[in-house]
């Protein structure tokens, strides 16, 4: 028996109704919706259910397979997780654009064909632009806007390249495209800009850290998993694939080292955690995709962790530059925990989540023989603890004293990231969980001793490397400053080419409507008012030209004279036959201009 | 007076320090007599991620500080002009 409802629409009514209700109500209903919807996931077998006809086409709301239901799992969980850290925000809107974020990233992971798919896609869009909006600070509207032009173009590139699809094919069914058409090029540019493919990647780190303290919970786990999840099943085995997310995984923690806002450098850590997924799906292989999915889940946990540890810091200090930061261990030390917990998961330490997942990853590198792309994951490893794992723990709760004495976040919010924190350890200590939901079977060993000892020798020595720069001063101070990041080209380019439209062409429009609008007709007008005149001052002016100095004087004496009393006296001499005889000619000349043209 | 925090003592410093050292040259011992199963030669040579950790992360702040710093940093204000 299959639930009337298919699971985005209990998100999306749930959204509705939000309005309506105040105080605990609202607050027990908000948590009841994930709580309902996850109920629903979890009686849901796999098949094709919610099939609804729409003009020609057969839309599939309810795809529903090992793959697609592991993304439900984990983006209803999150949810959960994020409304319950965001319960007690007074502002109804972004619970409802939450609501609506999330039940369309669900929506669109069980979507079978590509119309659906495009629908949920630009309602993400859409609602996570609100909830950038959501501060309400000038920094976070524009920011808000860039995000939704960068979503809208990408979503154009979808749908150019969804309707080139369905023509070459002729069916709207969502599944494996592979790369070898312009088609698809353009669906996997489309699907590239929300997985913050390099160069198209800028939007994240300049929209993210202007969200609010919970708004940021909710992108960092929607957006791009969903991407990957379309990635995964649309273009696996794809080459390209791991070349690009291996340059994910590698610039973005440079950026990291040098950035002073922490949630900035976690948007760049969530770009090189992205990446490893998107090796996964170019490796192509089950153990790879099964790495991907497992990275996905629980780097959505481990990574909306770290977002609330510095959205606690951020609530309670009004402060999130590392920079006016520092110490906090003293007066939030279960926010530090959690922090620490999330760090150590993403760093990927045994017995903490990314131990069990991204090592499926690195290990498939190593399996096929990649060796480039295996150094190079293991280079964005150590890179990834030292920013994420080291870096944000320390600046925030360690490092020097900033003299900020504040005090742990509400409950709600200690309950959120302890829920999240014992989710991100208990996968890591128990993976067969985990595995047990992944789309293909398992046969993989993540604890055995060499890779245990291997693994930490990695993380300690990178934390030594951190150590001895730290010691010997040779660490990049935090400094106030912008890094400029591809965003530069549309933000700098933005303003160059209004630039260009402001003064060289305004001055260029400015001078045509003079010419055109104003100086010509009025000359046409003034001539018209006595042609006659008009052609005897012509015709002075070019006898002018050809005349001895003597009688140049006079001629000019009188084009002067004549102009003085133009245009004197229009008296119409002629009778009105005059007009019907010139008329008349005109007809007959017409006339036989046809009549010859026709004889030919 | 205020309060004295864990890392506000000195001695607490060393100590954490000094343990996080020994753990160094335990795991660097360790290694020597776990088997391994590597999938190139060279990750199986004794502490190879621990010799590759530290020169990619000496390698990863020199150059976001000496090459990429310089390229992007820009005052604070840079868009708001």
């Amino acid at each position: 028996m299959i639930n009337e409802l298919p699971p985005f629409a209990i998100f999306f009514i749930g959204a509705l109704i939000i309005p309506f209700l105040r105080g605990y109500l609202k607050q027990a209903f908000l948590l009841l919706i994930p709580v309902v919807a996850f109920w629903n996931l979890v009686n849901l077998p796999e098949g094709i259910y919610w099939v609804v006809n729409f003009l020609d086409y057969k839309l599939i709301f309810g795809k529903v397979d090992r793959m697609s239901l592991v993304f439900a799992y984990i983006f209803t969980l999150i949810s959960f997780i994020a409304l319950l850290y965001s319960i007690k925000v007074k502002d109804d809107s972004q619970h409802v654009s939450g609501l609506l974020y999330g039940g369309s990233a669900v929506g669109a992971v069980f979507a079978g064909d590509f119309i659906s798919l495009f629908i949920f896609w630009e309602i993400m869009a859409v609602t996570a632009t609100f909830i950038i909006w959501a501060s309400k600070t000038k920094a976070s509207q524009n920011a808000g806007m860039r995000y939704l032009l960068v979503h809208i173009f990408g979503g154009l590139c979808l749908l150019i390249g969804i309707i080139m699809h369905v023509h070459q094919t002729g069916s709207i069914e969502f599944g494996y495209i592979g790369l070898d058409s312009t088609a698809s090029y353009f669906i996997l540019l489309g699907f590239g800009i929300n997985a913050a493919f390099p160069i198209l990647h800028a939007w994240l780190p300049d929209a993210y850290p202007e969200a609010t303290f919970s708004g940021t919970v909710f992108l960092s786990a929607f957006t791009t998993k969903t991407a990957v999840y379309v990635l995964a099943r649309s273009f696996p085995g794809t080459e390209i694939l791991i070349w690009i997310g291996v340059a994910m995984t590698a610039f973005p923690i440079f950026y990291a080292v040098i950035e002073n806002n922490l949630r900035r450098v976690l948007s760049y850590s969530l770009i090189n955690q992205v990446g490893f997924m998107v090796v996964g799906v170019g490796i192509g292989t089950q153990l790879s995709l099964n790495g991907t999915v497992a990275h996905a889940f629980c780097h959505i946990l481990y990574k909306a962790l770290l977002f609330m540890s510095m959205g606690a810091v951020l609530h309670q200090t009004g402060k999130i530059n590392a920079t006016d930061l520092g110490g906090l261990y003293k007066t939030m030390p279960l926010t530090a925990l959690f922090c620490c917990i999330g760090a150590a998961s993403i760093s990927a330490f045994p017995l903490f989540s990314g131990f069990v997942s991204k090592s499926m990853i690195v290990s498939a590198s190593g399996q096929e023989g990649l060796t480039i792309i295996w150094f190079m994951l293991i280079f964005a490893s150590a890179g990834v603890f030292h920013h994420s794992g080291i870096k944000i723990p320390y600046f925030a709760f360690f490092s020097h004293d900033s003299g900020i004495r504040t005090k742990e976040p509400p409950l709600n919010m200690l309950i959120a990231m302890g829920i999240a924190a014992f989710l991100c350890v208990f996968i890591g200590t128990f993976p067969g969980h985990l595995y047990n939901i992944l789309p293909y079977p398992v046969d993989y060993v993540p604890y055995s001793g060499y890779h245990i000892i291997d693994q930490l020798q990695l993380l300690f020595f990178s934390a030594l490397a951190f150590t001895l720069l730290m010691l010997s001063g040779n660490y990049p101070a935090e400094i106030r400053c912008t890094n400029i990041d591809f965003d530069w080209f549309y933000r700098k380019g933005a303003s160059a080419f209004m630039w260009v439209l402001r003064h060289p062409l305004s001055t260029v429009g400015a001078k045509w409507n003079a010419v055109v609008f104003s100086a010509i007709p009025s000359f046409l007008v003034w001539i018209i008012k006595n042609p006659k005149a008009i052609g005897r001052i012509a015709f002075d002016s070019v006898l002018m030209l050809i005349s001895t100095d003597d009688r140049k004087a006079r001629l000019q004496e009188r084009i002067k004279k004549e102009l003085e009393v133009y245009p004197g006296d229009i008296i119409r001499h002629k009778p009105i036959g005059f007009t019907v005889l010139g008329a008349t000619l005109i007809l007959f000349a017409y006339m036989l201009i046809y009549y010859i043209t026709e004889m030919r | 007076m205020e309060r004295k925090y864990f890392f506000d003592d000195p001695k607490n410093v060393k100590w954490f320090l000094r343990s996080f050292y020994t753990s160094l040259i335990l795991l660097i011992i360790i290694d020597l007599f776990i088997p391994k199963h590597p999938y190139f030669a060279y990750e199986g040579f004794p502490s190879f991620y621990a010799t590759f950790g530290f020169v990619a992360c000496v390698l990863l702040v020199l150059a976001a500080k000496f090459i990429l710093r310089p390229i992007v940093k820009r005052r604070e204000d840079y868009y708001d002009k």
